[in-house]
Formats: structure tokens, C-alpha cells, sequence
């Protein structure tokens, strides 16, 4: 009765609603289906799935130390900076040269924590002086430009520095040489969780947590939240705009960089194209975690890794789809998608207004 | 004094430098020199200048390297020398040979500069990191001299290069465009000697191919100077605009216009019937490239120009329309083998190539434009991988493709080569053109413009978002579909690998660079970035570091294009009009200005 006396909703077929429920609803079909058949089926035990969660853990850490980088940017100039994959590239590359020539000097395996500290330090330096020069060649004429012009210069500038790297270092695939102190696992409960994805999980812990801090409770960060809340305000209140930008994109290439350094000893090839992929599924961390938001890239990296690495074999193998790791780069790009149109905040991106978003 | 002080652009109106003549910072000059021999280094260690130094443009003097590695300090000298702006209310600048010392100052200090990678390559043995930096680009830098000698001419010819650019700014406005085209023109015929020998053949004018070029290629020096004689006196003499055609052919009464417009289609038919003829085999291979990219930048141009939809997957659709060409037509495609002709798989290709437009466009319309263009990356990412996986196999044929795929014919007459090809995809290029002159000075081009402007007014306004976004990816994906059935049935065969993105990045460039939401400039940005690299072949190797690099550049010095539509640039430059008004000395009238030139624009 109460119902019928209120305004009555004009009947009206909302054509792009109706498809995204649809969407939305053969989404967790999908999921529901195929994890249910896969768990069912008995085909891998318990402790082969929680190695999975592991193995994604380690690859999400190194997502989530990328994805800082565009979250950073995002949040302080709001634009997606293409070329961030690019950035963390030039660091994989460049340390690859580096460890190769501690290698032959005999350091490599001789002192392992000291070697991957100069390394760790040359590809950080790399990649924060690419994402400075982006920064002043690049970007910081465009600051006031229509959003859609810095995001097409990223995109050159994404493309110009792969194809300088493969002119300057050539097409050939660069090695990282192997570290025996990695190798090898430890055993926790019916578990084999390796050396390189603890030391990538634990070192990723240490670098975002100092990040967290230095955001959270230095001077510094607190001018560097000012900017990403209001510009202007924050130009009022004294505080160097220019600078506090500069400074977002060096934090963001130093964190690449070290990225780039864990990708290196783990996965041990990088070429001039590694970066495409890497950025774009650390993009999707950005965006999973709520993009803006330092916390979240962390989060949304970690998630991204697992759904990558537990999806293939649970969701799609379980529907029936032959040679489902074939299709992992799908599951992260539909991961993307699907977050976009449903939640395009993220998972913690509440304090994003709704323009920004 | 002068030299220290700050830019004098950024001081704020009122406390300008005493001395605005004639004022040149020499020491910005230098800084500039550094900028550029940090650039040129760039450029000789990715290995461009001994690559290119194959190409000879005028025969004994000057090849493609060296005119790119030149370039350098001809463009930073010019940068260096630059006279201060001419501000409002008061006398231009007098420019002098100060400019030209700043110019040469920059152009040593880049050939200084250049002595790093050169003695590298000489001294040590870096190729194991830096695979460029042999000693063949030391050769090539000390110009075959030895090195002492070498080092020295290197630096004297950078400074005269810097001088070289600093005079543009010296000479007199009146003699700078002639003379600026007529050095163009010497460097175009130089470097597209191919195309130019093939024209003159192609005219059966043989004999002047040997007045112009020398037999083991390039410019004869007297060819040189006779094109630049003939481009510079003419330049001279049509410097005035020339006579307004399209105004005197808009005031013709109707019958005249329709027997002028009907000439004109027929002289146009005359000349693209015989363009394949004149051109042979190998240029119209590359003229059919041209029209297939000219195909998708046109259904791109619609997507992006005209709704402001930043599509980064619009290489999906150019997929859809070949591989279902592949599977309708070919008898060797794995599944459903009705074996059609092209022209009777043509209509169920645009339909699957809609159908995949609705499917696309749909889940992305209540984005925002930087996400849209993330999740149509994924979109072209996602449909290139299913492409390839086992998972599709059986019906697209997985890394394998589909081969096969039949030549299109027409009546009795079937097409297969190169020059043959030529007209049916002209013939689209001008269907496709006409849709979207059509589409764009209808009530949806209206309603495309209004979302791109601005969407919440233009929805407020009645403007129906849904139908207007959906029609413009349909319009788009169906052009790119018709480019990809041209290019399967072209090549004979689909692959998936070649969907890869760098497709729509080259799209992209060709309407940025071209010109957004202007036809004629997607035409121009198509047969430059996807025709010269095909003639060029040594730009292959650097053709996606130039496209990167012209990305960046045209974003920052003119985002609406070469060719831009007047529209593109009263919303791009909206903002730089007000802060010139800011910056000049009369604010309020200049204020006034710019609030009204955009409207005006946009009438």
C-alpha cells in the first residue's frame, strides 16, 4: 500500500543494466561451477592447492611493488602512467647487467646478501631515473592538459622506451645468474614453500611497510597526501607542489625497481617486452586493490597473484577448457575487467570520490 | 649579466629585462647543446646513424645518418636561438648574430658531447651491454677520418649545424618558408628516391631519372639544387594563399556545381585507375598496407575522433572480420566449412564484427576514459589470446591460423595481386570516408561531439548515451572488420599473432598524428606512418621507438594533429588560451578574447 503511494519508478528498460547483471551472473556461475567440479573431482590434494596460494603470494608481492607505483601516480596527478611497466623493466634489465658482472667477478655466490644489495641498489637507481626523466621530459608539461593527452604520451613514452632499450641492449633475452642460497625449500605442514618466494614476500613486506611509514608519518608523505587530496589547497598551505610530484615518481620508480630486482632473481630472464605485461597486470592490482590507495595496491597485488596463479586450474580446467594455464593472462585481464564494471573503487577504494572514480 | 638571468618567458608581466632586444642567454645555450648531445649520443648508440648511413640522399655529400645525427644540433640550435617572444603592445624581438653564436654554442657543445660515445667505442669493448656502440658507429661518427682529425670535423660540422638551425630564426619571415620548404622537398625526393624513380618511369620519363639521381642512389647534386630552385620560387610566388577553390565552388548555382562534381568524381576514378598501374607491383603492395590501416584509422577516427573513446583493443575487431572471412571462406579452415565467396561472407563479418561491438562497447560505456582504454586493452589482449589457445583450436586453428582463404573475385575476374587488390580496398577507403563525413554532419555526429565534450551536459540535454557510444564502437568495429576480410583475403591466410596490440598503437599514431576527427588528416597520418616505413626499409628496425617518440611529441607541442579539425583545437587549447590571456600584458581585453574564441569556434 505505502509502496503503491510513493513516486511510481517509471518503467524504463535499462539495456546496459540488464547486460551487466548478466554478466555479473555468469561470472560466479563460472566461478561457482568450475571451482566446485574442480574441488570435487578430487584432482590435486589440499596441500597442492595452498602451494598454489604460495606460489601467487610471491608473484602478487612483486604486482603489489609495481602497482605502487601507478597508485601513487594515480592518486597524486590521476592519470595512469602507461609506462610504469616500462620503468620497472629498465631495472630488471640493467641489474641483469650488474649481477651478471658480480657473477664474474666471483661475488655473486661468494657473498649473496651484500651482491643483491649493490644490485638491488643499481636497478632502484634505474628505475627511478626512467621515471624521473618521464617525469620532466614527458609528463610535466601535460599537467593541466584533458586527462586522456597524458595518457596517450605514457603510451609513447611506454613504446619509445622498449624499443630504445632493444636498440641500446639489443633483442636477446639478458639472464640474471642463479643464486644458490635460493635454492631449496622449507617444509611447514605438508608444505614446500621455496627460499625465492620467502625472500621475495619478506623483502616486498619490508619495502611496503617502509613506504607505508614514510606515507603515513613523515613530513614529507603528510605533503605528499596533501597534494593527492587538493592541489591548489596544498600549494596554499606551503607546500612545494613540483617537488612533492617529483617525489612521487621517484618513490614510484625506487619501488619498481626493487621489484624489478625480486622479478630478477626469481624468474632470472628479462627482455626489453618484459615490462608490457608486468605493468599492465600491476595496473589491474592497482585497480583490484582501489586505485589511489597505497594499502590497497598492496592487497589488490597479493589478490591478483593468487587469482592468476589458483584461477587457471580451479575455475577454468574445472569447466572443462583444455590447457587452462594457456589462459592466464585472460584470467588477470578479466579480473580487471570484471572490477572495473562492478567495482570500479576496488576493494578499498571508499575515500575515492566519485569523479575521480 | 644577461647570461644569468632566468628565462626570460617565465618573469612576470611588468619586469621584463631591460635589454629586450637582441637578448640571447648563452648560457641556456649551452644547456641546450648538453640536452641535445645527450640526445645524440642517444641516438647514435641505439645504432640509427650507422644503420641509416647506407642511404645516400645527395650523392657524395650526405646520407640518412648523418642527416639524423645533424639534425640534432641544426634542431637544438635552433631551440638555443630563439628570440623571446613578441609580447603584446610591443616592438618584436630583433633578432642578430647573437643568435647565431647561441646556436653555435649549443651545436659544439653537442658535438663535445658526442666525443663520449665515440672514444668509448674506441677504447673499450662494450658490446656485450651496449650492442650499438661499435667500432663501426665510431667510424661513423669521426667520418671514416682517423680519430684525432675525425673528432675535430665532427665538432666543427655540429657547430655549423647549430648556426644552420639558429639562422631560421635570423632570416627574414618572408624567405624562411620558402627556403624551409625547398630543403624539405631536396631531403623528401632524397629519401623517397624509389618512389620518385618509379613515378618517372611509371610517366615514361626515364630520362629524368638520370638528370636526378645517381646511379648508386641519391640526389645528383644538381638535381638537388634544381628541385630546391623550382620548390623555392614557387613557394615564392604562391606565398599568398592560394585562391579559395571550395569558396568559389560553393558559390556556383546548382546545375554548374553538380557537372563540376561529377568531373571531379571522374577525374578522381581516372586517377586511382591508374595509380596501381603507374606505381607497379612493390608500391601498390604498400599503397593496399596504407588502405587497410586507412581503413581501421577511419573506423578508429570514428571511435576516438569523433566520440572521444579511447579504444586500445580496436585491434579485436580487425581480428573478428579476418578470422571470420577465414572461417566462412577457406576450405582449409578446421570447423564450419560452408566455403562462401567473399562478397557472400562479407555481410556476416560486419554482422559478427557489430555483434562484437555491442559486446565490447556495452560493459565499457559506464566507464571512465582512461579506464575504457585499460579495459579495451584487456578486450584486445583477451580476444588475441583465445585466438591462439587450444582451447579455440578446433575451430580458429589455434598458433597454426587458417590458410587457405580464397581471393575475392568480380565476375570472371579474380584478384590476387598487389595492384589488383588496390581497388577494392580504395574502393572501401572512399565507402568508409563517406560514412563518416556522412555520420559526422548528422544528428549522431552531433551527439558523439556533445559526449566528447562534455557527457553529463550532453545527457542532461537529452542526448541518448547509450545509443549514441554503442553506435559509434558498432560503426568503428564494422570498418575494422572490413579491413581485416581485405587483409585475409590479401594475404591468404590469418595467424593470431598478427592481432597483437601494437596494431591499435598503430592506429593510434596514424589518427593522433594525422589529426583526430579530420578525414583528410587520417589519410596523411596513414600513408605517413604506415607507408613511409615500408619504403624506408631501414626505419623498420626503429619504427616503433619513432611512432613511441611521435606519441610524446605530438601530445606535447600539438595534440590536435597535423591536419587538425577546428573543433580538436578550440577544446585543446582552451586552457593555453586563458593563461596566454593571463600571462600578456593587457589582461582584460585578451581575457575577453579567449572566452569567446572558443565559442566562436565552435559554431
Amino acid at each position: 500500500m505505502v509502496a503503491e503511494q510513493g513516486t511510481p519508478k517509471r518503467l524504463h528498460f535499462d539495456f546496459v543494466g540488464a547486460v551487466l547483471w548478466l554478466v555479473r551472473i555468469l561470472a560466479i556461475l563460472a566461478v561457482v561451477i568450475g571451482a566446485f567440479v574442480s574441488l570435487t573431482s578430487g584432482r590435486l590434494s589440499a596441500a597442492a592447492w595452498l602451494n598454489f596460494i604460495v606460489i601467487g603470494i610471491g608473484q602478487g608481492a612483486i604486482y603489489a611493488l609495481i602497482a605502487l607505483g601507478y597508485t601513487m601516480v594515480y592518486g597524486v596527478l590521476g592519470f595512469i602512467n602507461f609506462a610504469h611497466g616500462e620503468v620497472f623493466m629498465s631495472g630488471a634489465m640493467v641489474g641483469a647487467f650488474a649481477a651478471n658482472s658480480l657473477a664474474q667477478a666471483g661475488m655473486w655466490n661468494s657473498s649473496p646478501i651484500l651482491s643483491i644489495l649493490i644490485v638491488l641498489l643499481i636497478a632502484m637507481a634505474t628505475s627511478t631515473l626512467v621515471a624521473l626523466l618521464l617525469e620532466r621530459v614527458a609528463y610535466r608539461r601535460l599537467r593541466n592538459a584533458p586527462r586522456l593527452i597524458p595518457l596517450i604520451t605514457s603510451i609513447g613514452a611506454s613504446f619509445f622506451i622498449q624499443y630504445a632499450f632493444l636498440g641500446l641492449f639489443g633483442a636477446q633475452t639478458r639472464t640474471y645468474p642463479a643464486l644458490s642460497i635460493l635454492d631449496g625449500f622449507i617444509s611447514v605442514a605438508g608444505l614446500n614453500i621455496r627460499y625465492a618466494d620467502i625472500m621475495v614476500i619478506g623483502a616486498a613486506v619490508v619495502m611496503m611497510v617502509g613506504l607505508y611509514t614514510f606515507v603515513e608519518r613523515t613530513k614529507a608523505g603528510r605533503a605528499l597526501r596533501a597534494v593527492a587530496e587538493d592541489k591548489e589547497i596544498a600549494a596554499l598551505m606551503g607546500v612545494n607542489v613540483n617537488r612533492v610530484i617529483v617525489l612521487t615518481f621517484a618513490v614510484g620508480g625506487a619501488m619498481a625497481g626493487a621489484a624489478a630486482l625480486l622479478f630478477g632473481v626469481v624468474f632470472r630472464t628479462v627482455f626489453f617486452f618484459s615490462g608490457f605485461l608486468f605493468g599492465i597486470k600491476a595496473f589491474t592490482a592497482a585497480v583490484l586493490g582501489g586505485i589511489g590507495n597505497i594499502v590497497g595496491a598492496m592487497l589488490g597485488g597479493l589478490t591478483l597473484g593468487i587469482f592468476e596463479s589458483v584461477g587457471p586450474s580451479l575455475v577454468l580446467t574445472g569447466l572443462g577448457i583444455p590447457s587452462a594455464h594457456q589462459l592466464k593472462d585472460v584470467v588477470a585481464f578479466l579480473a580487471l575487467v570484471l572490477v572495473l564494471i562492478f567495482k570500479p573503487t576496488g576493494l578499498l577504494g571508499e575515500r575515492l570520490s566519485e569523479e575521480r572514480a | 649579466m644577461a647570461q644569468t638571468t632566468k628565462t626570460p618567458t617565465a618573469a612576470p608581466p611588468g619586469d621584463l629585462p631591460p635589454t629586450r632586444q637582441n637578448f640571447v642567454d648563452l648560457v641556456k645555450a649551452a644547456e641546450w647543446g648538453l640536452v641535445g648531445g645527450a640526445t645524440a649520443t642517444f641516438v647514435s648508440a641505439i645504432g640509427m646513424v650507422p644503420d641509416f648511413d647506407g642511404r645516400t640522399l645527395i650523392d657524395p655529400f650526405l646520407t640518412l645518418g648523418y642527416l639524423v645525427l645533424f639534425l640534432v644540433p641544426f634542431a637544438f640550435g635552433y631551440m638555443a636561438a630563439r628570440p623571446l617572444p613578441t609580447l603584446e603592445g610591443q616592438e618584436p624581438v630583433r633578432v642578430g648574430p647573437k643568435n647565431v653564436l647561441a646556436g653555435a654554442i649549443a651545436g659544439t657543445v653537442t658535438g663535445l658531447v658526442l666525443f663520449v660515445p665515440t672514444l668509448v667505442a674506441v677504447n673499450f669493448n662494450l658490446r656485450s651491454v651496449f650492442v650499438n656502440l661499435s667500432p663501426a658507429m665510431a667510424d661513423t661518427l669521426t667520418l671514416g677520418q682517423s680519430l684525432g682529425v675525425g673528432l675535430l670535423l665532427l665538432v666543427v660540422l655540429c657547430l655549423v649545424a647549430g648556426a644552420m638551425g639558429a639562422g631560421v630564426n635570423v632570416i627574414p619571415a618572408r624567405w624562411r618558408v620558402p627556403v624551409m620548404t625547398g630543403l624539405l622537398w631536396v631531403l623528401t625526393v632524397g629519401l623517397l628516391e624509389d618512389l620518385a624513380t618509379q613515378l618517372l618511369r611509371g610517366l615514361n620519363l626515364d630520362a629524368l631519372v638520370g638528370v636526378f639521381f645517381a646511379p648508386g642512389g641519391g640526389l645528383k647534386p644538381a638535381g638537388a639544387i634544381i628541385v630546391f630552385v623550382l620548390v623555392f620560387s614557387l613557394q615564392l610566388v604562391f606565398q599568398r594563399r592560394p585562391p579559395g577553390l571550395k569558396a568559389r565552388y560553393q558559390a556556383l548555382d546548382q546545375s554548374e556545381r553538380r557537372r563540376w562534381t561529377i568531373i571531379l568524381i571522374a577525374a578522381t576514378a581516372v586517377i586511382v585507375y591508374l595509380i596501381p598501374i603507374v606505381l607497379g607491383g612493390f608500391m601498390s603492395e604498400i599503397l593496399d598496407l596504407v588502405g587497410i590501416y586507412l581503413l581501421m584509422a577511419l573506423g578508429l577516427n570514428i571511435v576516438i575522433g569523433f566520440a572521444g573513446l579511447l579504444d586500445l583493443g580496436y585491434v579485436a575487431f580487425f581480428a573478428v572480420g579476418a578470422y571470420m572471412t577465414a572461417v566462412l571462406t577457406s576450405p582449409g579452415s578446421p570447423a564450419l566449412t560452408p566455403e562462401l565467396t567473399f562478397w557472400a561472407a562479407l555481410p556476416f563479418v560486419v554482422l559478427a564484427a557489430a555483434l562484437s561491438g555491442v559486446l565490447v562497447g556495452t560493459p565499457v560505456l559506464r566507464m571512465r576514459g582512461d579506464y575504457l582504454a585499460i579495459v579495451t586493452l584487456g578486450f584486445g589482449e583477451i580476444a588475441r589470446i583465445l585466438f591462439l589457445s587450444d582451447w579455440f583450436d578446433p575451430v580458429f586453428g589455434g598458433a597454426q591460423g587458417i590458410t587457405q582463404i580464397p581471393s575475392p573475385s568480380i565476375g570472371p575476374f579474380e584478384i590476387n595481386t598487389p595492384p589488383q587488390f588496390f581497388y577494392p580496398i580504395i574502393v572501401m577507403v572512399f565507402v568508409a570516408a563517406y560514412i563518416s563525413w556522412a555520420l559526422a554532419n548528422s544528428r549522431i555526429g552531433r551527439a558523439w561531439n556533445a559526449i566528447r565534450e562534455d557527457e553529463p551536459i550532453a545527457e542532461a540535454l537529452g542526448v541518448n548515451i547509450v545509443t549514441a557510444k554503442l553506435s559509434a564502437f558498432v560503426v568503428g568495429a564494422a570498418l575494422a572488420s572490413f579491413a581485416g576480410a581485405l587483409f585475409a583475403s590479401k594475404i591468404g591466410a590469418v595467424f593470431p599473432n598478427s592481432f597483437s596490440i601494437i596494431v591499435s598503437i598503430i592506429v593510434l599514431v596514424i589518427i593522433i598524428v594525422g589529426g583526430m576527427g579530420n578525414l583528410a588528416g587520417v589519410a596523411v597520418g596513414a600513408l605517413v606512418i604506415v607507408g613511409l616505413p615500408q619504403l624506408l626499409r631501414e626505419f623498420d628496425e626503429y619504427r616503433f621507438l619513432l611512432y613511441g617518440a611521435l606519441l610524446i611529441f605530438m601530445m606535447l607541442a600539438k595534440p590536435e594533429g597535423i591536419i587538425p579539425s577546428r573543433r580538436r583545437v578550440a577544446e585543446l587549447h582552451q586552457e593555453e588560451m586563458s593563461q596566454d590571456a593571463w600571462l600578456t600584458a593587457e589582461p582584460e581585453s585578451e581575457l575577453d578574447e579567449a572566452r569567446t574564441t572558443p565559442a566562436t569556434a565552435k559554431d
